[in-house]
């Protein structure tokens, strides 16, 4: 089906339901339990798994094919921001042409940066990645300030000419983002006994982009250009003597994952019409490399559980405070709850980055095939098991 | 006239004479090979034949053209595919795909853009890898990773990826450097196997004098960055000059 092999279509579907019933899987607990805190099936950290997940997808068809490890792949994703932002203010609140509009002009901008970085391989490309990304972040902070509007950062005005819209509201406010009419920010609740599901309209579409997205990748996985890509991670040397020219091919990687970062940078922008400087920053550059690495580089579908993994505990250990463990620990004796509380106190509420530290190097060293590899050895463990029991000789399957 | 002819080319590094005034000429349908001891500039020659190094005097043309100052891939797009001291594969993708690669670069040229087509659906591409593994007797391993091959096999793999190419000249950079004498033999075995199932055109460089007698039709002897002779292997076996740049002055 849609001209992949039976397996990867099975992912694929396996990804949309996952993305498409996501409001009711990521909303376990009823809404007045004690563990209503874990869930996360609210639109707006909805959107960021899925916003999330393309900037990773796109990243990994760089990185988990080619090798080159991009460390300023935040820049796009401001790029990508700014240019929805700028047609929000300039043409409509409509979000289709802001986010062409994104993904053009990062294109364009990584077509410029990969060219003069691609000169350069292994940590010298790494570092001139990272010194654009900070160049681009300090001329937006800073110099181009009339673009980007400095440290304010960008955002919609009353006194914005929006030609095929309207400058403001009825009733004198700022138009919000909507797909032909539909508003992004429009929410239907759903009440079952004690749960309550949202289905945002903005999340339904950055969904849909995703699976598009996804399924764009999975193509470029298996096509010929794909295993080119690979090709260049493995030797580059061969290649040349094969009668291939590398440059392209990696210039090419690069710019797609360049547009990658531009849609979830208008995508965000679409769900929230403004634009910092701080999403250039190197630290959003690593957060990519981080998710990547975590879900499973160069596998299809790692980039897009490890965006989910770092947003989802983000969310909830940040969420978390004292006032909770306090809650949690209750049952036991006031001297030794405040000795618990004391110890977890700095992993949990501005201390999140910690806990997410150690889980990095837990997965890193444990699993360095990423979470990816942790469910390949699940469904070993299970596969062993079950050819145990029939007796069966395990079939071995040419790796992909 | 050659398929390969190199006229005068001249190579320094810095205070180094690395290559004088070669002149070569490589007919087709022949194993050429080029010997000399440590140092004689054959790699170097090798170098200024494949685009790697430019030679600063001289000129080299295949078929009538010249490769000078063309890069890497642009040569091998000529029809020039190289064999290295250590096997160049990809290590990380499975025997076929290693195969496929060079089916696609001589199909598509130096880059194109196929990112909807699917690896799986290209018949043509993949018969055509698969009958080469046939060829070589590597058909049973085709979905291993080419990494996790012998030294035996790697040899016979990139040999396999330069033949798909249907290269109208194979250049071969020591073929059995470094290896035991087991090894050579079967690297001789393989060679002596293409050339008699196909027409090809093979310049070999080579330091062991074993692999190049069993194997060439025409010798160039290289010394010091000049050729002393270019014979066929039974003139050359004799030849005093050949047995002084060996072994020093002649004591015979």
């Amino acid at each position: 089906m849609f001209g992949l092999n039976k397996k990867d279509t099975s992912l694929l579907l396996v990804v949309a339901v996952l993305t498409l019933f996501a409001p009711f899987i990521l909303n376990p607990f009823p809404t007045e339990s004690g563990l209503a805190q874990f869930n996360a099936g609210y639109p707006d950290l909805m959107q960021r798994f899925v916003i999330f997940g393309i900037f990773a997808v796109g990243f990994n068809i760089l990185f988990g094919l080619t090798g080159y490890l991009s460390f300023g792949h935040a820049a796009f994703l401001g790029v990508g921001s700014y240019s929805a932002v700028w047609m929000f203010k300039l043409l409509s609140m409509n979000v289709i042409p802001a986010i062409i509009l994104s993904v053009i002009v990062a294109g364009l901008f990584a077509l410029l940066i990969g060219f003069v970085s691609l000169r350069r391989s292994g940590i010298y490309f790494s570092i001139l990645t990272l010194a654009f990304a900070q160049m681009s972040f300090n001329l937006a902070y800073s110099v181009l300030t009339p673009i980007t509007n400095g440290e304010t950062g960008l955002q919609l005005t009353l006194d914005d000419p929006r030609i095929l819209g309207v400058s403001a509201t009825a009733d004198g406010s700022i138009p919000v983002t909507s797909l032909f009419g539909l508003e992004m920010r429009s929410t239907y609740e759903m009440a079952v006994a004690g749960w309550n599901f949202q289905f945002s309209a903005g999340y339904y579409l950055c969904a849909i982009i995703m699976l598009v997205s996804f399924y764009i990748a999975v193509r470029i996985f298996r096509s010929p250009f794909g295993l080119m890509l690979r090709a260049v991670k493995c030797n580059q040397n061969r290649m040349r003597y094969t009668g291939l020219n590398t440059r392209p091919y990696t210039l090419a990687a690069f710019v797609i994952s360049g547009m990658y970062a531009g849609l979830a940078g208008g995508l965000m922008a679409s769900m929230d019409p403004l634009a910092g400087a701080e999403r250039m920053q190197w630290t959003a550059s690593g957060e990519v490399v981080l998710m990547t690495i975590l879900g499973g580089a160069g596998t299809l579908i790692g980039p897009v559980l490890g965006a989910g993994f770092i947003k989802y505990f983000e969310n909830i250990f940040s969420k978390i405070n004292d006032n909770v463990l306090h809650q949690w620990f209750g049952f036991l004796p006031d001297g030794i709850e405040d000795f618990v509380v004391f110890i977890i106190h700095p992993f949990i509420g501005k201390g999140w980055h910690l806990t997410l530290g150690i889980l990095f190097m837990l997965v890193v060293i444990y699993l360095p095939g990423g979470l990816v590899e942790g469910g390949q050895r699940i469904s070993r463990l299970f596969k062993k098991n079950k050819s145990s029991d029939d007796g069966a000789a395990a079939k071995t399957t040419p790796a992909e | 006239m050659g398929i390969l002819e190199v006229k005068g080319v001249g190579k320094r590094f810095g205070g180094l004479q690395a290559l004088g005034d070669v002149n070569l000429s490589v007919q087709e349908n022949t194993v050429h090979a080029i010997i000399g001891p440590n140092g004689a500039g054959k790699s170097t020659l090798l170098n200024c034949l494949v685009g790697k190094l430019i030679p600063d005097t001289g000129s080299v043309m295949f078929d009538g053209q010249s490769v000078l100052g063309r890069s890497p891939h642009e040569i091998n797009q000529m029809g020039i595919s190289r064999v290295f001291q250590t096997p160049e594969i990809f290590a990380d993708l499975t025997v076929l795909e290693n195969v496929m690669i060079p089916c696609f670069a001589r199909r598509d040229g130096s880059f194109r853009m196929h990112a909807f087509g699917s690896v799986r659906n290209e018949s043509d591409m993949l018969e055509k890898a698969e009958t080469m593994l046939d060829d070589v007797n590597m058909l049973s391993k085709a979905h291993l990773h080419a990494g996790s091959l012998s030294r035996g096999d790697k040899r016979r793999l990139e040999m396999a990826m330069c033949l798909v190419q249907e290269p109208r000249l194979l250049l071969l950079d020591e073929p059995t450097a470094g290896m035991a004498r087991a090894d050579t033999n079967n690297t001789i075995d393989l060679l002596k196997e293409i050339k008699t199932k196909r027409d090809i055109t093979m310049c070999i460089i080579e330091h062991d004098m074993h692999v190049v007698f069993s194997l060439a039709d025409r010798i160039t002897v290289l010394a010091q960055g000049t050729p002393l002779v270019e014979d066929t292997p039974q003139n050359i076996k004799g030849h005093p000059k050949v047995r002084e740049a060996y072994l020093g002055e002649a004591q015979v």
